[in-house]
């Protein structure tokens, strides 16, 4: 079970309090109607799928309740980082 | 007769008998003897037969690597356990085991026919043979297979025991307590760390225990161990997974080795977080590969060590060794020391060690060197061995009653594999040993490839002069695999080692393959013409050994398996008879009979009552959220497809939730309070997922806009009441809030009391009927459900439960979002595009209501059906056609989604999501079900009151 470091919280927990959300750094379009149906399905569907360093997003969910940003490394399952939600990307 | 109790040798404990059966038969041995050890003093050479060919089998190993000693113990009612090695069963007074997979009996089995059909059973035969005709692998091949093929037979019964788990967290969790683990362990006393020993055996010592020069040092060292008060020790503790972040998974067998079991837990679940892991898991002796290396009789040299210095057990009056590695010499030296006649050495190397060769002299043991087993004679036992020059010459037999296997050592890497540790192939050693870590995690001792057993070589299967196709040289004992199958799958163009395991089944047995990987490994990489580091290994997963499903589950079972989440006013439906049903995780009263009335009796009844006169029912499950703040409106407005931003306070309204992608995903009605305050409810199971969606869009994309979101789905109990005299019941006990048409009109919500307590009263309806949810503070839940129950009496008030709530709302065509929908229907789709606000800019969803998938004709629309006959009431989930004549597979158009008998129609109702089905309203299809196709004509959604009149009253 992983242990996940809540940048909120500034504790590391483990695995079951938290809930993982997809992929991180994904904004929604501030205005989706001027998006083409490309762009829309880019936005929708499309995601990175990396095998090494992945940034995703994690709620602790049984904890503070907030949403935060993380760097993963696919293959070992180890976490580089994580910072709060609207910090630049890492 | 073969084994037999070797006097002054051995650890169990000769002032102990021990009486216990296998098969019905009686045998007695002694305390800390395995199963394995007392039956094998006693002469037994055959304990199980195989898992494909139901070959006679015997003992291969001493401990957890045992592929072939397995059984089943039974321990009264519910309590059988199967497919247990009797190398690592400990025996008590009364144990009672029985051998598996064969029938009539173990010595007379009729599904060993299949051996000497061998030919027709090789590799990937499953898949290949019974392809056709499709019929005959569901009714002919897979019950004779099943009868013939497989380990022990399942429990039937419920496993009365109970399972205890733990956590616990250390500085140093040390896995193996054999010389490496505990000399890990020493260095660790006296020191500040909490230390953590786990062994999977019965006393501490691991291979120090088949060696009696380590006593000395064994017992001074467990002594030590036991005095320092920073060190726990677990043992009959298997380390069985080695997860993220150095956690792992351990199960204590606390009462299997006890003639009494009391009544306390059987086992415990160990989660251990560990700061360093150290793994000590020491290594497990190869078997070599040649015809007949699954005789009983045939086992590996360290195991017949450990029958002889650990337990007392001498495997036979004669026995031979057949190794290519120096460790079996020193075994079989040991033994002769010890007593044991040793009739000669084969080795398939052509020069040993000088010191060797001495020994062996000195013993007066006949050495064969460059030579190897080509055959055994005997089938329960054995009798005796051919033997051949390694290029097929000098051809001759030797007696003797065992046959010892020194095919070189493997380290124990399965838990170092779980922790992703790298690995790295050594020459010398023919395995794999651990690398680089990906944990704070080291491997010691034999486990991380350092011993002291000498050298040898690798030998992928031992040199024969007879046709390699036409023979059973076994590398799985469990699985049955061959040599030859390994071939075959290389030759029919398997590449990879995954590939070639799954089509062999080669380690994919309960031993996960302890004795064979690297055999097997080693014989594909030949065949291949491919070094083994480009064949690959493998992957290990937990458990290491099996485990039993009590251990995982715990207490998770039965009524502890999850909660049950229940409302203030259960209690009063439980006195009331309701009969209940789950949804989500809470028990709802699903109908409240009368005397013998059935659901469908009830049902009508409460139907009735509710378009008649009033129904009372529990809403109290529905999900709730304070949506607070000066920005409460515009982000209802964001989220839900509905406009929020001119909704006054006091008033209500639907609310459609879309996800991004354009379906829709929850609804429910929403009161605005005040201006800066949303009561908003959810459906019953959705109430989890809506707020973490609801947070997740604030957290994250508009944390610019001011608003708290609260779960108040457990703050408020919710009285629905609903029927043309619902406002009658409760006019004399709300005195603050004026309850006429016009001043509280439907789809209103008003504040005040009821009963003296504080209301949020909602007039709305999922019936179609005037309708009042009265929301109060759970607490006061019951009791004015009771009083509205009282105030109700006059006018025929009936409790109702959900099956009723959902034919009423059928019968008005409102959806039930994961019922009428399913993940991938749109507010089109479902005929409820009038909440969306067309003015809107943007809500969540929007976007994707035109996606070219979205606007594209022939989608699935949720639509009514009429049977044709008015009594059938069709199965929800049936599939819908539009010809009932066409060929098999046919063209299905949809699914019905609810279907009802409707007391108020006097017929059935049904809705369905059927392609272009807007577009076929008449049109007659046909729903094929079990013995009949009924016909159904496509309407509308809406049965009842579809100018809605009655909602008004
Ligand atoms: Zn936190």
């Amino acid at each position: 079970m992983l242990l996940i470091h809540c940048p909120y919280c500034d504790e590391k927990r483990p695995e079951i309090e938290f809930a993982y959300g997809g992929e991180a750094h994904i904004a929604r379009p501030h205005d989706p109607s001027t998006l083409n149906d490309e762009e829309w399905e880019g936005h929708l569907f499309i995601r990175s799928n990396p095998r090494g360093r992945h940034h995703e997003r994690w709620r602790h969910i049984h904890g503070c309740g907030r949403f935060f940003n993380a760097v993963r490394d696919t293959v070992t399952d180890k976490f580089e980082t994580t910072y709060k939600a609207g910090e630049p990307r890492r | 007769m073969s084994g037999y109790r070797m006097e002054g040798a051995g650890r169990p404990d000769r002032s102990q008998p021990v009486r216990f059966s296998f098969d019905g038969e009686s045998y007695q041995g002694y305390a800390g003897d395995t199963l394995a050890s007392a039956l094998l003093a006693q002469g037994v050479t055959l304990f199980g037969r195989s898992f494909k060919y139901h070959r006679p089998r015997g003992v291969l190993g001493a401990g957890v690597e045992e592929p072939n000693a397995l059984v089943s113990v039974i321990r009264g009612p519910g309590r059988f356990t199967p497919n247990v090695r009797a190398t690592s069963v400990e025996i008590y007074e009364g144990l009672e085991a029985v051998s598996q997979n064969r029938w009539p009996s173990l010595k007379t089995d009729v599904g060993s026919i299949t051996d000497r059909l061998g030919m027709f059973f090789p590799a990937g035969f499953y898949n290949k043979t019974f392809m056709w005709p499709r019929s005959f692998w569901e009714k002919v091949y897979e019950p004779a297979i099943r009868r013939v093929a497989g380990l022990g037979d399942a429990p039937t019964e419920i496993d009365p025991d109970r399972y205890a788990a733990t956590y616990a967290h250390c500085d140093l969790l040390i896995v193996g307590a054999g010389p490496a683990g505990i000399d890990a362990a020493l260095e660790a006393t006296g020191t500040r760390k909490r230390v953590i020993l786990i062994d999977e055996q019965n006393e501490l010592g691991g291979g120090a225990l088949s060696d009696p020069a380590l006593n000395p040092w064994l017992e001074a060292s467990v002594r030590d161990l036991r005095a320092a008060p920073n060190v726990q020790i677990l043992t009959r503790c298997t380390a069985f997974g080695f997860y993220h972040d150095n956690f792992v998974g351990a199960v204590e067998r606390l009462t299997e080795h006890r003639a009494d079991i009391g009544d306390g837990p059987r086992e415990k679940l160990w989660r251990i977080r560990a700061g360093e892991v150290v793994l000590a898991q020491g290594a497990i002796e190869r078997p070599l590969v040649f015809e007949g290396n699954d005789t009983p009789g045939v086992m590996l040299a360290s195991a017949a060590r450990a029958w002889l210095l650990r337990y007392g057990v001498a495997v036979g009056r004669k026995v031979v060794l057949m190794a290519s590695h120096d460790s079996g010499w020193r075994d079989v030296f040991a033994m002769a020391k010890a007593g044991m006649s040793v009739a000669a050495i084969v080795d398939v190397r052509g020069t040993v060690d000088q010191a060797l060769l001495d020994s062996a002299a000195q013993l007066g043991i006949t050495v064969h060197l460059g030579s190897s087993v080509i055959g055994v004679s005997g089938r329960h036992a054995v009798s005796g061995i051919e033997v051949a020059a390694n290029d097929g010459g000098n051809r001759r037999k030797i007696a003797c009653d065992a046959l010892l296997m020194a095919g070189g050592w493997t380290p124990t890497i399965h838990l170092w594999s779980h922790s992703k540790g790298t690995i790295a192939w050594r020459d010398d050693l023919g395995a794999y040993v651990p690398d680089k870590p990906n944990e704070n995690v080291r491997c010691v001792g034999a486990c991380a490839g350092k011993w002291d057993f000498g050298s040898g070589v690798v030998v992928p299967a031992l040199p024969t002069p007879r046709d390699p196709t036409r023979i059973k040289a076994f590398v799985d004992f469990q699985n049955d695999v061959t040599a030859k199958d390994i071939g075959l799958a290389v030759r029919e163009g398997f590449r990879s080692i995954e590939h070639v395991k799954r089509y062999t089944t080669n380690g994919m047995a309960t031993d996960q393959g302890k004795t064979s990987n690297l055999n097997g490994l080693q014989l594909a990489s030949t065949a291949l013409g491919r070094a083994v580091t480009e064949v690959g290994l493998t992957t290990f997963r937990p458990p290491y050994t099996p485990q039993t499903f009590g251990a995982l589950a715990g207490r998770a079972k039965d009524a502890l398996f999850q909660p049950t989440r229940k409302t203030a006013i259960d209690g009063w439906a439980e006195e009331n008879g309701a009969v209940y049903e789950p949804v989500a995780q809470w028990r709802r009263a699903r109908y409240f009979p009368r005397g013998s009335e059935d659901m469908h009796a009830a049902v009508n009844r409460e139907c009735l009552a509710v378009r008649e006169g009033v129904g009372i029912f529990d809403a109290s499950t529905l999900g709730k959220i304070e949506v607070v703040g000066p920005d409460a409106a515009e982000f209802l407005n964001r989220m839900y497809t509905n406009p929020w931003k001119q909704l006054q306070p006091g008033r209500c309204r639907y609310g459609l939730l879309l996800k991004e992608d354009g379906f829709i995903t929850d609804d429910g009605v929403a009161g605005r309070i005040t201006d800066d305050r949303f009561h908003v409810t959810t459906t019953t199971g959705g109430a989890a997922r809506v707020l973490n969606m609801m947070e997740d869009y604030l957290q994250t994309e508009w944390p610019d806009l001011d608003v708290w979101l609260t779960s108040t789905t457990e703050q408020w109990s919710v009285i629905a009441l609903q029927g043309p005299r619902a406002r009658d019941v409760i006019a004399p006990l709300v005195d603050d809030i004026d309850l006429s048409a016009e001043a509280f009109p439907h789809m209103a919500v008003r504040l005040g009391h009821i009963c003296g307590v504080p209301t949020r009263l909602f007039r709305v309806s999922f019936t179609g009927e005037l309708g009042f949810e009265i929301n109060v503070p759970a607490q006061y839940g019951r009791a004015i459900w009771e009083r509205v129950f009282e105030a109700g009496r006059p006018h025929g008030i009936t409790p109702y439960g959900t099956e009723t709530m959902h034919v009423l709302r059928a019968e008005k065509g409102y959806i039930i979002v994961g019922q009428d929908t399913d993940g991938t229907v749109t507010p089109m789709d479902a005929g409820i595009d009038w909440a969306i606000g067309k003015k809107k800019p943007d809500f969540v969803g929007k976007r994707s209501l035109s996606r070219p998938d979205i606007v594209a004709p022939g989608r699935k629309h949720l639509v009514g059906l009429l049977t044709e006959d008015p009594d059938v009431v069709l199965d929800e989930g049936a599939q819908i056609v539009a010809d009932p004549s066409q060929a098999v597979p046919m063209t299905m158009l949809g699914h019905v989604t609810s279907s009802y008998w409707s007391a108020s129609l006097g017929r059935s109702i049904a809705m369905a999501l059927v392609a272009g089905g807007h577009e076929r309203m008449g049109e007659t299809l046909h729903i094929p079900m079990p013995g009949t196709t009924h016909r159904a004509v496509v309407t509308g959604t809406i049965f009842f009151d579809p100018e809605g009149s009655r909602l008004n009253g």
